[in-house]
């Protein structure tokens, strides 16, 4: 029996010593892989082809990146591979521990920091050569600890979308458009009827932040959080207070799954969205008529939210020259409009803004936030956050906007420094 | 007896020379694979629940540091947004195993007799339709959810035929306790449950029920799995001989005394199998999640399962995810063994067997 269980033990452990010597020489050659040698910016420069991550909306925006990338591929003699992640954040965290990410991938503003944090990217914003063409507020929305680390692809930003129909249903017209809280109340109430809200959007931060920008709040400002600011508390109060008369509603409390789907149905006669709205009208109820307008004004000032992301630029890649060149091809008003033609999101860059304005001449109101947009907090560990201030929004009805917000500084606090 | 305890050539397991090496030699490959898939996966992510790795090249190179408990602590002890995420999601998870296991086993367990019967018509149809759901990938099951408990969705069109007016389902976060509670005009608790509390949640909160989304994916567990479990207890049943239940017949017994009496006792071991599959498998709940609300409403639906991945794969904390399957493994064994202490055979009581003495001499007189 003694014999038996130590033979055992000293099997068990044989095999167990052998595969941990097997996966430590593995781990270390994933990490030890290094292609070609950084050249005086310190990018990394050999002939290997480039594979580059993209999170596609659909069909139209894979084709145009794809489309895109041949033209340079091309052009520049360089071997390039478009894939398609099914699960972005996955695949890219997925390639980084394996030590073989894509060369370049679609970055969220809110991931950028982690991934810098730990080294996985090659901050290479200022050895652009368009790198002054960019809006200054999605430049400083990428720059992280002093560093412009990556180019911002496109952005959108919000917007007040009205449905025509209605509007003019209840006696409205062209001058009744809301530039005041006052008067977005004030229409919110005259549209609201038995069949449809007067104004709806989502509930989360990423729509609601527009009240507290235009009271002069926001999350971080300077580096410091800034979330229990009265400011903040005048507009969630505001909301709340008109959520609680009817006048507005949260997207889930009219059985809508997002702003643009209760817009689409016809459960609100306005909505707080981005321009991705557009594409979804179009594809999913092309009937409804609309009009887009600027949001009105806060106590303080003129607010929206802008999103956007940015070309990430992996440190491992073995060929960032061409990466850094594809990018510049990838953000040039020709791409970028093109972009813009085939899936709507509006060019980061401001050479191109006439040209754009020009070819959607009802949907400039968004391209006009870029002026006095803020963007949610970008430091690492603020998705947590910010998904944990959505999930109290969600109760904001019934709940006590001070404590929410007094929660929300304190999980700030915690990761801005 | 000192001849017989003499030890034989090839050991006292009865082997001769070279079958010990030629079991070895049989079973090697399964132990390889095991350890190089299961064994050494598990030992790696114990260490990266140690250490500081950030996600970025192998765990086991030079630059990655041991923390020891510092990961387990941020999720357990700090007090910060890890740790009342973890205490939420352990809540809703608590509460979906609290009336999953129950209801699932007995619901399994009445289909089971009930197509057990001989004289039932059309057996073989109703095994088959109770077992379908449990077929069905759970991402299409979760799919086919969101419609029926939509706002819209058939589920509240059947309620309104009774006067009901639905909830919206998934996305009302309210827990269904709180909502009892508020009919007796109770809104808040107590100093003392909402004053104190565990893991960054009130007591007031943890047990607030689970909310109505949470609901709805009880509704679905029970639905999808009951099938399987009955599968198995149906063949539980069919091992058991008659003779026993007859016998109680001819003492006297009626139909529910011999299902308590008879029938159930000797399905303890299947009963076994049954409850400790539905534990691990309420406590690992993903891909529902995952599939369904990714956690909303307001956090009600997060599980600890999902929160691993979350917390890994999107916020990069590998150490904090890889703390929290580890956690949630200890829970899911301690939750068996206290399963299995609870099912263990126990002698009959000694209140009992004088019950049984005293009525054999009755009897007997």
């Amino acid at each position: 029996m003694t014999r038996h269980t130590t033979r055992t033990s000293f099997g068990t452990g044989a095999v167990l010593l052998a595969s941990t010597l097997i996966l430590a020489g593995c781990g270390s050659g994933f990490a030890g892989d290094d292609g070609g040698a950084p050249d005086a910016e310190g990018l990394t420069s050999s002939d290997d082809a480039l594979t580059v991550l993209i999170g596609s909306s659909g069909d139209a925006e894979t084709e145009a990146v794809q489309a895109a990338v041949d033209a340079w591929s091309e052009e520049s003699g360089t071997d390039v591979t478009v894939q398609v992640a099914t699960n972005l954040d996955q695949e890219l965290s997925q390639g980084f521990a394996a030590g073989a990410p894509a060369d370049l991938f679609y970055l969220s503003a809110d991931q950028a920091a982690g991934f810098a944090a730990n080294d996985s990217l090659k901050a290479y914003g200022d050895q652009l050569s368009n790198k002054d063409d960019f809006y200054p507020s999605l430049v400083e929305n990428f720059t992280i600890d002093d560093e412009f680390v990556c180019a911002p692809k496109d952005f959108s930003s919000l917007a007040l979308i009205i449905n025509t129909t209605m509007w003019a249903e209840a006696g409205l017209t062209d001058a009744d458009i809301p530039t005041t809280w006052d008067e977005l109340a004030a229409v919110a109430k005259t549209l609201t009827s038995a069949d449809h809200v007067g104004l709806a959007f989502g509930a989360e931060y990423q729509r609601v932040g527009t009240f507290m920008a235009q009271a002069g709040g926001g999350l971080v400002r300077d580096g410091a959080a800034i979330a229990d600011d009265p400011a903040n508390l005048e507009a969630l109060e505001y909301v709340k207070t008109h959520l609680a008369d009817g006048t507005f509603a949260f997207a889930k409390d009219v059985g809508a799954g997002w702003g643009g789907e209760a817009f689409g149905k016809g459960a609100a006669a306005m909505v707080i969205e981005g321009n991705w709205i557009t594409g979804a009208l179009t594809n999913d109820f092309s009937g409804v008529e609309y009009t887009v307008a600027e949001l009105p004004e806060g106590p303080a000032d003129k607010g929206t939210l802008q999103f956007t992301n940015c070309w990430g630029m992996a440190a491992d890649s073995p060929n960032q020259q061409a990466a850094l060149e594809l990018v510049e091809y990838l953000t040039s008003a020709d791409s970028q409009l093109a972009f813009s033609e085939a899936f709507g999101p509006m060019p980061s860059i401001q050479s191109a803004a006439d040209e754009w304005t020009a070819a959607n001449e009802p949907l400039a109101p968004f391209l006009a936030g870029a002026e006095y947009a803020q963007f949610p907090p970008n430091q690492a560990g603020s998705a947590d956050v910010i998904a944990d201030f959505n999930a109290q929004i969600e109760t904001l009805k019934s709940g006590d906007p001070a404590s929410i917000l007094g929660s929300v500084q304190t999980n700030l606090e915690a990761i801005v420094e | 007896m000192a001849q017989r305890s003499k030890p034989r050539r090839g050991g006292a397991s009865g082997l001769r020379r070279g079958e010990a090496a030629a079991g070895w030699l049989f079973t090697a490959p399964v132990i390889a694979i095991l350890g190089v898939f299961l064994l050494v996966p598990v030992l790696m992510a114990l260490w990266v629940s140690m250490s500081d790795w950030a996600g970025r090249g192998s765990p086991l190179s030079g630059s990655v540091s041991f923390v020891g408990a510092g990961n387990y602590s941020a999720v357990l002890a700090d007090g910060g947004l890890a740790t009342k995420d973890f205490g939420t999601a352990l809540r809703n998870n608590a509460w979906y195993v609290l009336l999953v296991v129950p209801l699932q086993t007995a619901l399994a367990l009445f289909l089971a007799v009930l197509v057990n019967r001989a004289m039932l018509r059309g057996r073989g149809f109703f095994r088959t339709a109770y077992y379908f759901p449990s077929v069905t990938s759970s991402v299409a099951i979760t799919v086919l959810w969101l419609f029926l408990f939509s706002a819209s969705g058939a589920v509240n069109d059947v309620l309104f035929w009774f006067g009901i007016n639905g909830p919206n389902w998934f996305n009302d976060p309210r827990g269904i306790l709180h909502l009892l509670l508020g009919v007796f005009g109770v809104d808040s608790g107590p100093d003392a449950l909402t004053q104190s509390g565990a893991l960054g949640i009130t007591w007031w909160d943890w047990f607030a029920g689970p909310s109505v989304a949470m609901s709805a994916f009880i509704f679905m567990a029970v639905f999808t799995t009951s099938g399987t479990f009955m599968l198995i207890f149906l063949a539980g049943l069919q091992n058991i001989g008659g003779d026993v239940d007859e016998a109680a017949m001819m003492d006297g017994a009626n139909g529910w005394q011999r299902f308590w009496r008879i029938t159930l006792p000797q399905l303890r071991p299947t009963l076994f199998t049954v409850l400790t599959l539905g534990l691990i498998g309420c406590w690992q709940v993903f891909d529902q999640i995952y599939t369904g609300t990714r956690g909303a409403p307001s956090k009600t639906t997060l599980t600890p399962a999902y929160l691993s991945y979350q917390t890994a794969f999107q916020n990069q904390e590998w150490g904090q995810g890889a703390a929290i399957a580890f956690i949630l493994f200890v829970i899911i064994v301690t939750f068996t063994l206290l399963q299995r202490w609870v099912l263990r055979d126990k002698p009959v009581s000694r209140r009992r067997i004088r019950a049984y003495e005293i009525a054999g001499k009755g009897k007997a007189s």
